[in-house]
């Protein structure tokens, strides 16, 4: 049996470890095991490992798939990079490596859409935006059943908060 | 400035108290984000990295949450002594110790709020809490982040949330863990089976100090690992109910070693006390298993008045790097075995000897 990581050695440390109901089993050569910090337990966590791992391979069907190697435009970061570290190289990479990294975080995580905090800025661009639907909408409804002083209100105030958004 | 002068005393350090600190140690909460627009760190030249460490040290040092003159440091700056102290205060990762030019740690007077630069990803930001307080460290690191995100902008998309350098923290960047003292479902043989029925629950149990899951002084962490597609305060939720069936767990254990085979736990009790307060040289290792016996026995009354604090400070001060503190020269492992057998005996004075007959059948 040879290493998982370097594919070259003999693997001589098997472990396994079970995630989510599923057996996860990996082996390593001696260097490896050595390397990935498989005997200092407060550094290492096999789930990294067998993720990186499965990473790698993910990424590396996807881009088979499409027959050229998929390079960052922004940052030069290769599958190659990521097969070695286990890390992207910047934000951009996100993109460019997606369709490979969506079969892996969907093994990795709890779903593949971010449920989480929202940037605060971010937060308050979505409310404005929220805001400025809202009144379009009453606006229109005003028209429809003719209320033109309703309407009158709702067009003033749709000025005023488009140009808070503008400024802010 | 000087870590040494910064720091609070372990003394100190160690007499901070909450709730469930018979058994949690502490809680912590980190989060993982990057600069829009800059590579991760590991994948940067060093301007790049440069320009994150500029723009991140001034921002974080002045947030309002890290309160008055925080410590604030590149970690060129810094000696290996403090690198390692601030490991053995879990202040920063073993990874970020090993960070030198372009890489920082900024951290609060109160000691409960810090931050690495440009470690994995440009910022890991943590807060801290005594005892199981999951919630506050939360609310506490949100809110610092929250602050922080109105002077950067940070890498973050829609779909994916906050972008970080390894797809495992991807999402709401955070790692919600607790340190927990189980010596009752190590000594009842229970251990394995909890860390695997918690695997099961996809989070992960490290040993803090130790080689495998025997983790050294009977001490465990439990943390989250999947961070996308879950709100932070889902992720929060779930350990902390999580921790509350594992605090019962031992505490069922240890009332059940004692009503059971009370000769076995009183004679690991006192063998410990002996060794501790009698040796001339003795290893960090045996020493932590030693202690992590002294607190169960402090917990369970056998050595009257004693807090459990002091046995804290001995498993902080007997730590490398805190025993070289006051040594000019690089003490090597037998030095250290001897000074740690000293400060133990010093220290071990003020504990009266064991008595098992004042042990209660409830936790106190």
């Amino acid at each position: 049996m040879r290493c998982q990581v370097c594919k070259k050695a003999a693997a001589t440390v098997h472990l396994t470890q079970i995630v989510e109901n599923q057996v996860k089993k990996v082996d390593l050569c001696e260097a490896c095991a050595k390397e990935k910090g498989v005997n200092d337990p407060t550094g290492f966590s096999l789930a990294d490992l067998l993720l990186g791992l499965g990473a790698a391979q993910k990424m590396e069907e996807a881009t088979t798939a499409t027959g050229a190697e998929v390079v960052c435009p922004d940052c030069g970061f290769t599958q190659a990079d990521f097969k070695k570290s286990g890390r992207l190289g910047c934000s951009k990479c996100y993109e460019v490596f997606a369709d490979g990294l969506d079969a892996l975080l969907k093994g990795m995580h709890k779903g593949t859409q971010h449920k989480g905090k929202v940037p605060p800025a971010v937060r308050r661009t979505a409310d404005v935006r929220a805001k400025l639907t809202k009144i379009e909408s009453d606006l229109k409804a005003a028209i429809a059943r003719e209320d033109f002083e309703q309407a009158a209100t709702l067009r003033d105030e749709l000025k005023h908060a488009k140009k808070a958004a503008q400024e802010a | 400035m000087n870590v040494l002068d910064f720091l609070i005393t372990p003394a100190e350090a160690c007499k901070r108290t909450g709730p469930h600190d018979q058994i949690v140690f502490s809680s912590r909460v980190r989060l993982a984000r990057n600069l829009k627009g800059l590579p991760f760190p590991g994948h940067a030249k060093k301007a790049d990295r440069l320009k994150a460490f500029e723009a991140l040290m001034p921002a974080v040092a002045g947030l309002p949450q890290m309160g008055e003159a925080p410590f604030a440091e590149a970690m060129d700056k810094l000696s290996a002594l403090d690198k390692q102290l601030l490991v053995e205060r879990h202040l920063i990762s073993r990874e970020h110790a090993a960070k030198n030019a372009g890489s920082g740690f900024v951290l609060n007077q109160e000691e409960t709020v810090c931050v690495m630069v440009n470690e994995e990803d440009h910022l890991r930001m943590q807060a801290l809490r005594p005892g199981l307080q999951l919630k506050q460290a939360w609310l506490a690191i949100d809110a610092v982040d929250s602050s922080l995100q109105e002077r950067v902008e940070v890498a973050y998309a829609e779909r994916y949330g906050f972008l970080t350098a390894c797809p495992t923290n991807l999402g709401t960047g955070i790692r919600v863990s607790a340190m927990l003292h189980l010596p009752g479902l190590v000594l009842a043989e229970q251990i394995n089976q909890i860390i695997q029925a918690v695997n099961k629950l996809g989070l992960a149990v490290r040993g803090l100090y130790g080689e495998g899951t025997e983790a050294l002084g009977n001490i465990f962490q439990v943390s989250n690992q999947m961070t996308l597609g879950e709100s932070e305060s889902d992720i929060v939720e779930r350990l902390n109910k999580v921790l509350l069936q594992i605090i019962e767990h031992e505490e069922n254990a240890w009332l059940k070693q004692v009503a059971e085979k009370p000769k076995v736990v009183f004679n690991h009790i006192g063998r410990a006390y002996g060794v501790l307060s009698q040796s001339h040289s003795i290893s960090s290792k045996e020493t932590m298993n030693l202690l992590s016996l002294l607190r169960l026995g402090v917990d369970l009354g056998m050595f009257g008045p004693t807090p459990k604090s002091l046995v804290d400070e001995l498993f902080l001060c007997s730590q490398p790097a805190h025993l070289q503190i006051g040594h000019p020269e690089k003490l090597d492992a037998e030095a250290r075995d001897a000074f740690r057998a000293d400060l133990l005996r010093q220290r071990m004075k003020a504990v009266p000897g064991p008595d098992h007959t004042k042990v209660a059948s409830k936790p106190e």
